[in-house]
């Protein structure tokens, strides 16, 4: 069959995300940026809603399995608060989920209870390279099989909180095919950057990091596939998408509503009005490829990842589109930073690199 | 209730059913049928007049916007019905086929989904029997008039009652009337028809005036005058129609004889387009997806390999190209199905139908653009499908309201205006 309505579990689950998004995370989102500083608190506020812990087991100290779909869901909620604070929040997934995905049951059980049961610990993954063609199928950064394990060789970059992390999952081309690796902090070889600066995303404390002949136990390899991990960073990256569209979106009815202009609201000029039609359009045609694509994964469908891969493509498109009319609707007002939409439309333009920073 | 995207068994039968309709009936005769204009497959309608009515449904006409089809079954009782569903798989499939075919499919069309929408009980039992008969029957809708397109409130056809003999006496001018030859004209093959048209019985009451009218074909008084020439979907008949004193019945009328002052009567037309757009729609993704598996195809033929996966740096041209005109049939498709399922569960979707109608006129039209460039002298070349469907496309963001008009409703939705609000 074909359904549209989450189940009354994911109701409960979205409606706190999206409290918690709507009350704390978009309204400290503006200084947050501003200042370069994301209160920990509010992460860990975020990740008290217990978004990962209900993905993971009980037998590794969570309480659910996960699910895709409801990871959309929860992802677009939180894209909708703020996307910097989102990411923070979801940093920790980006070292367990894989675990789950491609570990071993040693693996599983070493590492993720460890990051799932207490207060959110800066535990991360590490996959961007700093290179125009960037390619998670083709990484640069190596992994070469020497005795007693691998070496790694390559630069990360757009590695959330890499300066504090206590883990991280690094990609890496072993025999010209991604894997991830578990590595610890602190080990030789390894040098975290100072923090990076990008157009957006400010309040997310991110890193550049080198490995120069880091040599890795054989027990840190995941052996399983990293396919499933990436249609689940690419749906998320998707999904993300849509909440940072829908909050352009929604922000932007609100004004052209308000604002006059030749003795009618702007809303009211077709010129307005249509492109505000066009952006739900948009949004809209996303979300469901979005939620397509997650629910296949769920059901291991074939063409999951195919899909996942259409999802993030689409959504980066939507994005940038919806996030720039978001500005324009606003006029000059909207390139004032007091607004948010500016904020939004470089949030925006980012998706298309941004594959790789969260996974529900 | 959850998030799923699974086609349930009747809708994968329908779905595979009707691709061997569209590969051995619809195909094969697309290139003839466009070079001969006004011609009649009879062999498809024919074909589609006995098969339908074994899978129980095929057109607008064929279910209720009020009651799913499944209702009369005990056993479904507690499920929701999946009528629309299933009509929005039959009809992107049969679009897929030809689309212009699709359009002459008989079972009532517009015509029929309008008296389903307006009509009382017994005007669906009167009127909607027929197309359960023996020969193939069309039914058509006549709203649009030469100076009243988008705006329907510039409806001029009248319909005054002639109180002596309790009839209604219709006077107008209609045009691109689809099937209205079909419908109206003696065509030995094919059942009685009848043509539903739109009139004011009091214009000093504007659109609560409004009321549409079932007349039957041959109908003393009206006449069709002309036969469109049209840039594609030839095959379909788009008729102009001329009311002069036609004399109707009193009980043909479709909804309330008395004016209120209010505008439900026209609300009932509304009503119809939240249930037409999205198969309007559902045929706009069949053409879509059509272009895009032949640009595929061809593509394919000649070793060109589409490396799904790779970032945007790493892709060719065409395969930017292939991949976003998948994501805008796959999107498209998601949103006409969200559209039909909240029709099945009963849900308000005038905004969803209005979504969808303007994704699918969108995307149908840049995607079949993209087919005949990306094939370049085969795309533009007669000797394929695709030039064809590039000319059929474009319909889709036209009738059943224009993309303009479709942005409205959605706009008007988004913002909660009225129509005074936001014009
Ligand atoms: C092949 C074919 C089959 C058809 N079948 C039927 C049928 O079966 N029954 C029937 O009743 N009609 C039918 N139509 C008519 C069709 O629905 C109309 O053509 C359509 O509604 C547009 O009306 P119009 O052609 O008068 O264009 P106009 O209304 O004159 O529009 C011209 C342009 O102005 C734009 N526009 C109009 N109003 C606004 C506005 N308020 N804001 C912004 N832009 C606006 C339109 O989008 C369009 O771009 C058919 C048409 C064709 C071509």
């Amino acid at each position: 069959m074909y359904g549209f309505t989450p189940t009354e579990e994911q109701k409960m689950l979205i409606d706190a995300v999206a409290r918690f998004s709507k009350s704390d995370l978009r309204t400290a989102a503006h200084a947050a940026e501003e200042h370069k500083n994301l209160a920990q608190r509010l992460v860990n506020k975020g990740w008290e809603l217990g978004l990962l812990q209900a993905s993971t087991p009980d037998i590794y100290g969570g309480f659910g399995e996960r699910s895709s779909v409801t990871g959309v869901l929860a992802a677009e909620e939180l894209g909708f608060g703020d996307l910097a604070g989102a990411i923070a929040i979801m940093t920790p997934g980006l070292f367990v989920l894989p675990i789950l995905l491609a570990g071993n049951e040693q693996q599983k059980t070493n590492y993720i209870p460890q990051v799932i049961e207490g207060s959110w610990r800066p535990f991360t993954s590490a996959l961007i390279e700093p290179s125009f063609d960037f390619d998670p199928n083709a990484l640069k950064t190596t992994a070469k099989k020497v005795d007693n394990g691998f070496v790694l060789n390559g630069v990360k970059t757009y590695v959330p909180f890499a300066n504090q992390a206590e883990a991280m999952v690094v990609y890496a081309a072993l025999d010209g095919v991604t894997k991830g690796f578990i590595v610890s902090k602190n080990i030789t070889g390894m040098e975290v950057s100072d923090r990076i600066k990008l157009m957006s995303l400010n309040a997310l404390p991110m890193y550049r990091v080198t490995f120069k002949d880091v040599k890795v136990p054989e027990t840190s390899l995941l052996e399983g596939d990293f396919e499933p991990v990436l249609a689940g960073m690419r749906v998320t990256n998707a999904a993300l998408a849509v909440g940072v569209a829908r909050a352009a979106f929604e922000y932007a009815c609100g004004y052209a509503k308000e604002r006059d202009a030749f003795g009618v609201k702007i809303a009211q000029k077709q010129a307005i009005a249509f492109m505000l039609a066009e952006m739900g359009v948009e949004i809209e045609s996303t979300r469901l490829l979005t939620w397509e694509a997650a629910w296949k994964l769920d059901m291991a469908k074939e063409d999951a990842a195919h899909d996942a891969y259409l999802a993030t493509t689409s959504a980066s498109d939507m994005v940038m589109s919806v996030t720039d009319r978001a500005v324009q609707i606003l006029g000059g007002h909207g390139y004032i930073r007091d607004h948010p939409v500016e904020m939004w439309m470089r949030n925006g333009r980012g998706f298309a690199t941004f594959t790789g920073l969260a996974i529900v | 209730m959850t998030i799923e995207f699974e086609n349930p068994k009747p809708v994968e039968q329908a779905r595979f059913l009707l691709q061997t309709v569209a590969d051995n009936m619809m195909r094969p005769v697309s290139r003839e049928m466009d070079e001969n204009e006004h011609a009649i497959p009879f062999g498809y309608v024919e074909f589609m007049n006995t098969a339908m009515k074994a899978m129980g449904s095929g057109s607008a006409g064929s279910l209720a916007p009020s009651e799913g089809k499944n209702s009369d079954d005990p056993t479904r009782a507690k499920r929701p019905s999946i009528a629309y569903q299933l009509l929005a798989n039959q009809l992107e499939m049969l679009a897929w086929g030809d689309v212009g075919m699709y359009l002459i499919t008989p079972g009532g069309g517009l015509g029929a989904a309008a008296v389903q929408a307006a009509g009382s009980p017994e005007q669906r039992e009167k009127f909607l029997a027929r197309f359960n008969g023996e020969k193939p029957t069309f039914a058509a809708m006549c709203m649009t008039e030469p100076q009243a397109g988008s705006d329907t409130s510039a409806i001029r056809t009248r319909a005054v009652l002639d109180e002596n003999t309790r009839e209604w006496v219709i006077t107008g001018e209609k045009i691109f009337v689809t099937a209205g030859d079909k419908s109206f004209n003696d065509h030995p093959e094919f059942g009685k028809g009848f043509i539903v048209v739109w009139a004011s019985i009091d214009p000093s009451a504007g659109r609560a005036g409004m009321r549409s009218f079932v007349i039957e074909a041959g109908t003393p008084g009206v006449k069709v005058t002309k036969l469109e020439s049209k840039m594609g979907i030839r095959v379909s008949d788009t008729a102009s129609i001329s009311l002069d004193g036609a004399r109707v019945p009193f009980e043909n009328i479709l909804g309330s004889p008395t004016v209120e002052r209010t505008t439900t009567g026209f609300k009932g037309a509304m009503a119809t387009f939240d249930a037409t757009r999205p198969l309007v729609a559902a045929t706009g993704v069949g053409v879509a997806r059509a272009a895009l598996e032949e640009v595929k195809k061809m593509l394919a033929d000649q070793g060109v390999t589409i490396h799904y996966g790779l970032p945007r740096q790493k892709l060719s041209s065409i395969e930017k190209d292939v991949i976003e005109m998948e994501v805008m049939v796959k999107s498209a498709w998601l949103m006409v199905m969200k559209a039909v399922w909240m029709a099945d569960n009963k849900q308000p979707n005038a905004l969803e139908s209005s979504m969808s109608k303007v994704k699918s006129g969108d995307i149908v039209t840049k995607v079949t653009q993209k087919a005949v460039e990306i094939l370049g002298p085969l795309g533009y070349d007669r000797e394929f499908l695709l030039e064809k469907w590039f000319r059929d496309a474009k319909i889709t963001d036209i009738y059943e309201g224009t993309g303009q008009i479709n942005r409205l409703v959605v706009a008007r939705q988004i913002l909660g205006y009225s129509g005074s609000e936001l014009r």
